[in-house]
């Protein structure tokens, strides 16, 4: 399980190099011998991909800022200047737009992921809180960005989501009015969004890279959730998971394609094509559609820093959850209870986006705030009482035994395993 | 292969009950007030849309002849007119459109601002100098600028609807409702409904009073190639401009997409018969 | 490390050749080792029989694949790389108008074209007379560098100067070192032309470098003669 590199470079000059720094072998420890459990489903691409879309939405960006101009007069015009004269600049700022989406698309996925097979729990518990940081760093990289064209939904979106923060006492005012640099949303806000939105991206990749590094020590939880005992439940991750993930990338690339493509402004909203008019507050405004499940709770809230507290509350309580969960079982597959409870949040996050979306009057109020207790019920009373009350099913051995237990011919098991990795 | 088939069902039957949830929950929720403007067909419509050439001339026509007297576009230059994807003049026809127009340059060495015909390089002339300008033109009203507008309106389309335009590509609410209202004008407005001074009542605007005025009346544009010249056919073609002015690149995009998809099939193929290959020996 | 263990662990086929063998390992996508091809026990002699069929057929799924995705990391870069170029918007601003009528004789005026300088000099006789009477064997640049004529024009003052009756003494040249950029200053220097003070060449009355590192004449841009007293660059 360790992963330890048994590199050992046979060309002289690569030998050279390795002795002084042994860069050729961390990769191959870390992404060619690093042992991967057999048993992983498609559902464990979903890190492969993200780390793609990473790369996809700071290459589109670096080239969008070549062309982007961060001033309130001219953004909005810069913007459609590279939908217009930039070559292929259509196609590099629905790249990156949609990427955004697609980006939350894939990690709102691998959380869901995460929550079913009970990724979070002893010893992942690290990895876990480095994924939600990266998730909140996201939130704030997305927010920003969509700032950066200046349309009215950038304007009021800004204007709105700066002010979440006049909630809190004494301080609140101040705060917001060092965030606007000025007494309203202007171009000081712009600029220092630009530089933010440039920023977080590389922060991002910096805890990518803790998040993959915890990921390594720690080893890959997998559809069983129990860890792997010896070298028959492993693969090498080179070609084996290489080529899963590469299948399961494409996969996702088409999906992402026919949005970029065929789709582009499904996504987003028309108001954005008309440039921020400080005087004028569109009709209906909403966020961008990964932050609606945050919005309806902010909503669902009659108090402001209630509502304020609530929604960040709601990001909040995922940094708990390893300690929140007490079962002694990770995987949902062998909780039958917790494994219906889970569908459940899921249609609850489901709902609350949908609410998000809706005007904040009448019925939608009333179904936001079932579901904004329901989404914390599940995670401060259903989560520690289920560990206490449920009967879990009969958890396999190890992954190899549950490997060959659901195939069809109840082959031996020494005969099923490849043993495709040796020690040398 | 079992297990991805459990967790798949186990995975559709809550979203089933979510859909179910949320479909009855909208129609009781919802309450509209303007009618859903009809979906059009649209020659620039559907993963193999194009812009029909003529149509987007006459629509040129008509917003050069009647929208342009109010409505700026000061994203659009003169040598968009010959570029390929819109319109399509010839590089002599746009030049042409240009010298028609006189266009603000300067300062000269005097230090003072004056006039020339204009060039391919240069923006479409605003009819105002600035909103201010235009509101007390237009009674208090800003004649929205025309280089975005098209994908700047849309309407609400509701639950399931708009889960079935992602995969019916349905991108045309903006036409669709600026074809509306183009035809949306009624003399008399419903019983019990006052429309102010200086306003009309127009079904599909939003709040129903429009202070523009019905913009186009039959036979006001008159065209050479015998394109029927009456209301529908005038905000047809002059929607059409609209949305390739929004959208210049809309036909590369397409074209460029269906490439792109083919690639990624046929390579998405290979790598699940390679992925096949390679895990052959290995059950998992 | 992996190579080895797959040769450890492969057993001999019947015809004492197996797919995978030190000369001619297996190899992925990206020149990764293969998988082990001849997995279970019980299967170890189908896999042999089929050897030839199966080995083929493999490399070339793989070297498809491969192939397919070099392919397409190669086409993903070519937005990237074509976005640099000028947009449409800068190809379009390429000509600018100059009205001659206000140059006095011996007044050289500066007019930008594509955000570069371009000299528009109303000549003296004394110094159309000068340019003329320099040899081309003297000059350090012996073409004329004029985008209006054929690129092996010799640099007369004819070549440099503008075409037509009564216009020899309008000289257009784009007004920048060809040395290293910098913009020469006018009536300057012994050639009574051009001085560029960043490192000293010379360009005399018609625009031709004379003496200083500089390689190559002030270039002459594309321009016409709109009307008499008007010139349209580029």
């Amino acid at each position: 399980m360790s992963g330890h590199s048994t590199f050992e470079p046979k060309h002289p000059a690569l030998k050279w190099f390795e002795s002084r720094l042994p860069l050729v072998g961390l990769i191959h420890s870390s992404f060619v011998a690093y042992p991967t459990p057999r048993n992983l489903n498609y559902w464990w691409t979903f890190g492969g991909i993200l780390s793609l879309m990473l790369v996809v939405q700071i290459l589109s960006g670096v080239v969008l800022v070549m062309h982007y101009t961060p001033h309130a007069s001219m953004a909005f015009d810069s913007v459609e200047h590279i939908m217009r004269d930039v070559s292929y600049g259509w196609l590099l700022r629905y790249m990156h737009a949609n990427g955004a989406s697609m980006f939350f698309i894939a990690v709102y996925i691998h959380m869901f992921r995460g929550l079913y097979y009970g990724s979070y729990k002893a010893p992942r518990e690290v990895l876990w809180i480095l994924g939600c940081i990266i998730y909140l760093l996201m939130m704030a990289t997305g927010f920003m960005g969509y700032v950066l064209p200046w349309g009215q939904m950038s304007f009021w979106g800004a204007t709105v989501i700066t002010n979440l923060f006049s909630a809190f006492p004494v301080v609140g005012p101040t705060i917001v009015e060092w965030l606007w640099g000025g007494f309203s949303v202007d171009n000081a806000t712009l600029n220092r969004f630009f530089s933010l939105h440039y920023l977080l991206p590389f922060m991002i990749a910096g805890v990518v890279v803790l998040h993959v590094w915890a990921l390594h020590v720690v080893g890959q939880n997998n559809p069983t959730g129990v860890e792997p005992k010896s070298e028959k439940d492993t693969v090498p991750f080179t070609p084996y998971a290489t080529i899963k993930d590469g299948f399961g990338m494409v996969c996702f690339l088409i999906f992402f394609a026919w949005f970029l493509f065929y789709i582009p402004n499904y996504l987003g909203h028309a108001d954005n094509y008309i440039p921020a008019n400080p005087l004028v507050t569109p009709a209906h405004i909403v966020p961008e559609w990964y932050y609606l499940p945050f919005y309806a709770m902010l909503r669902s809230v009659p108090d402001k820093l209630g509502g304020v507290l609530t929604m960040f509350g709601a990001i909040i309580v995922l940094f708990f959850v390893p300690w929140l969960d007490t079962s002694k079982v990770r995987s949902a597959r062998y909780r039958p209870l917790f494994k219906q409870f889970f569908w459940i949040w899921v249609v609850v996050c489901i709902g609350l986006g949908w609410l998000g979306s809706k005007p904040a009057e009448g019925g939608y109020v009333i179904a936001g705030r079932i579901l904004t207790i329901w989404y914390f019920a599940h995670f401060l009373i259903i989560l520690p009482l289920l560990g206490l009350f449920e009967k879990p099913k009969a958890v396999p051995a190890s992954i190899t035994e549950a490997v060959l237990g659901k195939s069809k011919g109840g082959a031996p098991a020494s005969a099923g395993v490849a043993a495709p990795q040796t020690k040398g | 292969m079992k297990t991805t088939m459990t967790f798949r069902s186990t995975l559709l039957r809550p979203l089933v009950a979510a859909a179910l949830i949320l479909g009855l929950a909208a129609p009781a929720l919802a309450a509209e007030g303007a009618p859903k403007p009809h979906r059009e067909d649209w020659s620039f419509a559907g993963p193999f849309g194009h812009f029909d050439r003529a149509q987007v001339q006459r629509g040129f026509q008509v917003f050069k002849e009647v929208c342009a007297s109010c409505h700026s576009a000061h994203l659009f230059a003169f040598r968009n007119l010959a570029q390929p994807g819109g319109p399509q003049f010839s590089e002599a026809q746009a030049k042409a459109v240009a010298e028609s127009y006189q266009i603000q340059d300067g300062p000269n060495d005097a230090g003072d601002m004056f006039e020339r015909p204009g060039r391919l390089s240069d923006r479409w002339p605003s009819p105002f100098p600035n909103e201010q300008a235009a509101r007390a033109s237009n009674g208090g009203a800003f004649p929205p600028d025309f280089s975005t507008l098209a994908k700047a309106r849309t309407y609400e389309v509701g639950f399931p609807g708009f889960l079935i335009d992602i995969f019916t590509q349905y991108q045309e609410q903006g036409p669709d409702y600026i074809h509306a209202l183009l035809n949306g004008y009624k003399e008399t407005p419903p019983e019990g409904v006052t429309v102010p001074e200086g306003a009309h009542y127009n079904e599909y605007f939003p709040g129903h009073a429009i202070k523009m005025p019905p913009p186009l009346s039959a036979d006001q544009v008159t065209y050479t190639d015998g394109t029927p010249q009456t209301v529908d056919q005038y905000s047809r073609d002059v929607t059409a401009f609209m949305m390739w002015l929004a959208e210049p690149h809309l036909e590369a995009r397409k074209r460029l997409g269906f490439q792109v998809m083919i690639f990624l099939i046929v390579f998405a193929g290979l790598l699940y018969f390679t992925k096949k290959k390679v895990w052959k020996s290995v059950e998992h | 490390m992996q190579l080895e263990a797959l040769e450890g662990r492969v057993d001999r086929g019947p015809r004492g050749r197996t797919p995978v063998s030190r000369e001619r390992p297996s190899v992925g996508p990206g020149g990764r080792v293969g998988p082990p091809v001849t997995g279970m026990r019980g299967k170890e002699t189908i896999v042999a029989a089929t050897e030839t069929a199966g080995t083929t057929r493999r490399d070339f799924l793989y070297i498809a694949t491969g192939a397919m995705g070099a392919v397409g990391a190669a086409a993903a870069v070519w937005p990237f790389v074509s976005q640099l170029q000028p947009d449409a918007s800068v190809l379009a601003l390429s000509s600018t108008e100059v009205d001659l009528g206000q140059i006095q004789e011996g007044q050289i005026v500066t007019v930008k074209w594509r955000g570069k300088p371009v000299f528009v000099w109303n000549r003296t006789a004394a110094d159309i007379e000068k340019a003329k009477a320099t040899e081309i064997s003297a000059l350090i640049d012996p073409v004329a560098r004029n985008a209006n004529l054929p690129a092996d024009a010799p640099a007369t003052d004819q070549n440099r100067a503008a075409e037509g009756e009564g216009r020899e003494k309008w000289l257009v040249v784009i007004g920048i070192c060809t040395h290293l950029g910098c913009v020469p200053i006018g009536h300057m220097g012994e050639f009574d032309g051009w001085f560029c003070p960043c490192h000293g060449s010379e360009y005399d009355s018609a625009g031709r470098v004379r003496r200083g590192p500089a390689p190559e004449n002030l270039a002459v841009p594309p321009y016409k003669f709109v009307s008499d007293t008007k010139i349209s660059i580029g």
